[in-house]
Order: structure tokens, then sequence, then C-alpha cells
């Protein structure tokens, strides 16, 4: 059992998949000798040389393409794009030809590769390098998006997106880079389209992505003080998405809540919510209920983004004001 | 009635027209196998015929959607494939019919995508613009401007990491010179010295705007060449032989650890941009002094002069027109795909699910 931050997991998670498989390899900026902008590639120079932990120039779209054609012709690789906001940058790259190409060519075309890049706000950079992106890849179909909250998430969805034989995003959160736990020894693999209960309760469900777990977490600990047992729900996969633990949790305690980083039009838990409707509509006590930011840009003031994105107090209030009779 | 307003600048086809260069006759003694040429020759046919038989099934409603031919343009697919290897990788645009069919797809399976029937070579969910056969090396046709030379990069990277000396070929318009995407790609491609040669198809226009109006230098490819410490390289690209030379000077290049080329083949399509676009946005002078430059005829006489007799050619010309004649056949009798092919490769596990 060793000790590990999320930024620490992140190398640790590359190099575990990096020894296993000799041929993987990672290219972005600022990656080999700067070790990252957020250190999550500290080591992995030193350990796998310069031809696979490969610096690029500042050109997301040779970046994504370049990754895409060597996953094509027979080589994994982990794309590092520095900032996620940066995705819309190469978005074609993404969008049209890496998403789709797999259909068009009727499976002719497979490509093994991993898009991360970090992801979220907290940390006050304003409007550009702040936004939780992950609803823009997961409605484009041929995507695979995922989004860890703790540290051992980190590793064993890394090694779950490196091994999957379709292409990942993987979004790091840079308000959890500094979260650090115990990680067990050995091995760590994952499974993509899996949610995870992180806390069972019988009164309300919530499901939260990324940044905002620990968020409902909290938020459900003071709800159990106030007699509103709450089931917290960590997501991690957008898509694959696992409806099938949201929906068992929904039909025991008969209320449910998203937490969600983005903004709030079309965000994920819009989708969930509508699966909710559709196949657990009786088993429902009351309204679905989503917990977001506002529709608006992320600002940069820490006053202000403390304000837009959902907060421990908002979800307790939120759920407090809402659970009604079922407390 | 609107008035007709006659100015060169909103009315391309009052421009001063653009000439095509003379043939280079030194081409004719240059020393290359009789076999080659013959190859090239049916090539040519192949990419013509074929193309004239899509055309036709186009205007009989029989290819839905559109279409982007080289007719015209056929000598640079032909050069190029000549030179390549069997395990190369060819990159190509929406306009990669010439492309797919001079690496080896079936002709057949080729028509049977356009048409939108199951026995396509993509079972009918790529279409027209995305043929692809990955096991003849053709990596695929990429229907947004630039995407495709980022790509192409990647798969000559892989390519020197398995140190299998497979070269990228990537072949692309004069109007994708003008995308952010091409000076990424060049410049990857440089400073990683990939065994990868772009070849800008310079048919003088984008989709109806003359190429002039919109690039900052002349020569859209070899003026951007050295930016990228690259050589400016330009040839004919309607003459099979220069093409076929010049491209394996660069792949025997990039092939032996020599880094990227840039090859600006000028060209011109005789048909319209897609579709059933009449092209008119062309001076009537200049599409007439391309189409006497047309690399067919020029082709058939060169071999003349060498020495081949004319029912060689006559007699591959007989063979191309018969296998047109049954890929058209193979391909009307398909089926329309349905539920299966729908549902089918959305991801590696054959399938469309994405929940549980
Ligand atoms: C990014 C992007 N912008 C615009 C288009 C629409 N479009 C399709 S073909 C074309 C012209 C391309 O010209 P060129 O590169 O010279 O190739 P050509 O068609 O002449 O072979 C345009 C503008 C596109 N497909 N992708
Ligand atoms: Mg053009």
């Amino acid at each position: 059992m060793a000790q590990l931050s999320y930024r620490e997991a992140v190398a640790y998670g590359i190099a575990q998949e990096m020894r296993r498989d000799p041929k993987l390899v990672m290219l972005g900026e600022d990656i080999a000798a700067a070790g990252g902008v957020f250190k999550t590639t500290v080591g992995l120079l030193d350990e796998f040389g310069p031809d696979r932990i490969k610096d690029t120039p500042i050109s997301e779209q040779a970046i994504v393409g370049a990754a895409m054609g060597a996953a094509m012709t027979g080589i994994p690789v982990i794309a590092e794009l520095m900032f996620s906001d940066f995705v819309a940058v190469t978005w074609d790259m993404i969008a049209n030809e890496i998403a789709k190409t797999r259909y068009m060519t009727d499976g002719q075309v497979a490509l093994p590769l991993v898009i991360r890049t970090a992801n979220g706000g907290g940390v006050r950079f304003g409007a550009q390098h702040s936004q939780s992106v992950e609803n823009w890849c997961m409605m484009i179909p041929g995507l695979k998006v995922v989004a860890p909250s703790t540290p051992t998430d980190v590793i064993g969805l890394m090694a779950a997106s490196v091994r999957d034989p379709d292409p990942v995003v993987f979004f790091e959160h840079k308000a959890l880079m500094a979260m650090s736990e115990e990680i067990p020894d050995g091995e760590i693999v994952d499974e993509l389209g899996k949610a995870k209960i992180l806390r069972e309760g019988t009164d309300v469900t919530i499901a939260a992505l990324a940044a905002m777990v620990p968020k409902a977490l909290e938020a459900a600990e003071r709800l159990a003080a106030d007699g509103i047992s709450a089931e917290v729900i960590d997501v991690r996969s957008l898509m694959p998405l696992d409806t099938r633990t949201i929906l068992g949790s929904v039909s025991k305690t008969g209320r449910f809540y998203t937490v969600e980083e983005n903004p709030r039009v079309l965000g994920w838990g819009a989708e969930v919510v509508s699966i909710v409707t559709d196949e657990a509509f009786w088993d429902l006590d009351g309204p679905c209920i989503r917990i977001t930011t506002p529709h608006i840009p992320l600002p940069a003031a820490a006053s202000l983004e403390d304000m837009a994105i959902p907060s421990v107090d908002r979800i307790y209030e939120t759920v407090r004001r809402t659970a009604g009779g079922s407390a | 009635m609107p008035t007709e307003i006659a100015d060169p600048r909103y009315d391309y086809a009052l421009r001063p027209p653009r000439l095509p260069q003379p043939v280079d006759e030194s081409m004719a003694s240059q020393p290359i196998d009789t076999d080659i040429r013959l190859g090239m020759y049916r090539k040519l046919h192949l990419l013509r015929q074929w193309s004239k038989r899509a055309h036709d099934l186009f205007l009989q409603n029989l290819v839905k959607g559109t279409t982007h031919l080289s007719l015209g343009q056929e000598a640079v697919a032909t050069g190029f494939s000549t030179a390549m290897r069997p395990d190369d990788y060819t990159f190509a645009t929406y306009r990669g019919h010439a492309h797919s069919l001079s690496r080896g797809m079936d002709p057949g399976e080729a028509l049977a995508e356009l048409l939108g029937r199951s026995n396509g070579v993509l079972g009918g969910k790529g279409g027209s613009m995305h043929l692809t056969d990955v096991e003849k090396g053709m990596m695929g046709s990429y229907a947004i401007i630039g995407a495709h030379l980022c790509i192409a990069n990647g798969a000559a990277w892989s390519a020197q990491m398995r140190g299998t000396d497979q070269v990228a070929v990537c072949f692309f318009g004069d109007g994708t010179t003008n995308i952010g995407a091409f000076h990424e790609a060049l410049n990857m491609a440089k400073i990683w010295s990939l065994p990868v040669v772009f070849v800008c198809e310079n048919n003088l226009y984008m989709e109806y705007t003359p190429i002039d109006i919109v690039t900052a230098v002349p020569r859209p490819a070899a003026d951007r060449a050295p930016a990228y410490g690259l050589d400016p390289i330009v040839v004919d690209g309607n003459d099979p032989d220069a093409v076929y030379l010049t491209a394996k000077a660069a792949i025997d290049k990039a092939r032996s650890g020599g880094g990227p080329s840039l090859i600006e083949a000028q060209t011109y399509r005789h048909g319209g941009h897609s579709r059933a676009d009449p092209g008119k946005y062309r001076p009537a002078e200049e599409i007439e002094a391309w189409k006497g430059r047309d690399p067919i005829p020029m082709y058939h006489d060169r071999l003349l002069t060498l020495g081949t007799p004319e029912e060689t050619l006559t007699g591959i010309e007989r063979e191309v027109a018969g296998v047109v004649d049954a890929a058209t056949e193979f391909a009307k009798s398909g089926p329309e795909p349905g539920e299966a092919e729908l549902f089918r490769n959305v991801w590696a596990d054959g399938g469309a699910e994405w929940r549980n």
C-alpha cells in the first residue's frame, strides 16, 4: 500500500501500462522533460525515454491526428491535451475522424487510443481553462468517456482505457490533483462502464462525477445528521453508461439528484434523468433534480467561481429542501 | 431582369486562362520498364472508365448523395501508386476513388459503396467520400479538409517506430494548403523526420474559387515547402512517367530515413467539383487547353512511339471495359443494407450498445 496523490496516480497508471505493453507511446506538449503542466507525467521520460514519451509542438490537430494514424496502424497511443478546453482546437479530429472511422469503414479501422486531458474548474483559471467538457465528448457516438474521482480510479480506469480497443477520452480533474489516498499493491485494472456506489443510503440517490463526487459525499454526511439517508453514486464512466446501477438505486430510494459541474444545458445528467423518468417513473416519489453550474461561462474570480460550481452547501440545501417526506 | 455583370472579379470564367505546360518529351526516354508503363496505362484506363461509369450511374440517380471524380487527374494516382510498395499507406480526400482503385480496391465493391449497397467496401456506411481498404494499404478517404495530413503523419510515425520501412503517401488539393492542419502536419513531419510524402494535386480550383485569389503565394504547396525546411518540388501531374519518377524519388528518400517531402502535382479536373457541377466558373479556353493535355491520349501516343503495338493498348482498354461492366453488375445486384448494418461496428465489440 502506497500513499499517492491524484496527480501522481496519472503517471503511475501510465507507467503500469507502458511496462505491460512495450508498444504503448505517449505524446503531448511539455510532457517529457517538463513532466506536464500539471506534473502528471513526472518520471515517465526517465523510465521510458524520448521515443515513447514524446514532446510535441503546440499543434493539437497534429497531436491527435498522429495518435489516430499510429493507432490505426498498430501502435496504441496516449495523447495529452494540456487543458480540456483545447479539445475545441482539435474537435474535427476527435468528433469527426476518431469517433466515426470504425463505423464508416464498417469495422476495418480500430483506434486503440486514449486522449487524456485536464478538465474542470475550481482553480480560478477563467472561462477558457476551466470548462467541464465531458458532455461535448459524451454526445458523439463512437467515443468512450471517463472521469475518475480518486487516485485509485485514475490508475484503474487509465488501465481500462488503454486496454480498450475503442478511443477513450480520459478527463483528469484539475481540482482533484492534490487529493491523495492509499492505493492497493500490484496491478490495478478497472472496467469502463461501471458506476460505483460510494455510500449506501435509503432516502435519496445522488449521482455525481469527478470533482463533484467528494462534494456529494460531504453533503451526504451532513444530510445524514438531518436524518436523510443519501446513496452516492460515482458515475465514473459517461460512455458506456452504467444505467443499471443508477436505476437500481433510484428504485430503492425513489428520489434522484445529479451533481454536474457542467453548464446547465444538456449536461450528462439530463440524459440520465431522461432514462430514469422513462424507466423508473413509477418508483419515483418526486421530480428528478439536477444540480449544475448555471448556464454561463465560468468566471475567474474565486468568489464568482465558487458561486457558479455546485458547492457542498448547494447540494445539501437542494436535497434538504426537496427530499420531502422521504426524510 | 437581373443585370449581367461581366466582371472577371466576380465571374471567374472571364479571367485570363491558366494554361498547362507543354509535355516534357524527354520523359519518353526515361528508363522505365515497359511492364511498368503498360501497368500505368491500364491503371489510367481503369480510373477513367470506372469514374465515367460512376458519373453515368449518378445521372441515372443510382448514385445518391455526392461524388467527386478525378477525371483528368488520373496520372497522379497512377504514378504514385505504381511507385509504392504494397504495404505502404495511402491517405486520400473525398476525391479518393482513383487513389482507392489504384491501390487495388475491388472496382465492384467500390462502385457498390457509391450505390449504397451492402456489398460495398464499407457495407454502404461510408459512401463515396470515405472509400477505405486497409488490407490494400488504402487507409481512408477523408472528407474534412486537412485532418488526414495529420493522420498520415501518425501512420508514418508508427512505421518509424515499428521499423517496417513503410511510407505514408497523403494526397490533397490546392485548397487544402490554406488550412491550419496542413501547416501543423508539415512541421511535425519535418521535426520527427517522418517517412511521409505529401502530394498536393493542384487542379487550380478549390471548389468553385480559383486558388490564386485565395492563396498568398503562386504555387500553393511548393512555395510553402521552404517554410518547413523542405524542397519545393513541382511535377507535371498529367504525365504518368514524370509523376512516377518523382514519386519514386520521394518514397525512396522517405524509406531510407531521409524524411518527408512535399510535392505539387499540377493537374486539372475535366469536370466540376462534385456531382453534376458543370464547372462553369472556369474559362472555356482553359478547359479546352487542359483537355488537350489529357494524360490518357498523351500516354497512348508515348507508348506507341516507344514501340508498343496498338493492339496491346486496345487489348488493355477492352479488358478494363470488361472489368468495369462486371463491377457495375456486381454493384447493381447488391441488396440495400438494413438494420444489421445500421447498428454494426460503432464499437470494437461489433455493436452499438452504450448503456447497460
Ligand atoms: C474544413 C472544410 N472546409 C470546407 C469544406 C468543403 N469543401 C469540400 S471540398 C472543398 C474544396 C477543396 O479544394 P482542394 O483542396 O483544392 O481539393 P479538390 O476538391 O480541388 O481536389 C471544400 C471547400 C470541407 N470539406 N472541409
Ligand atoms: Mg483543387
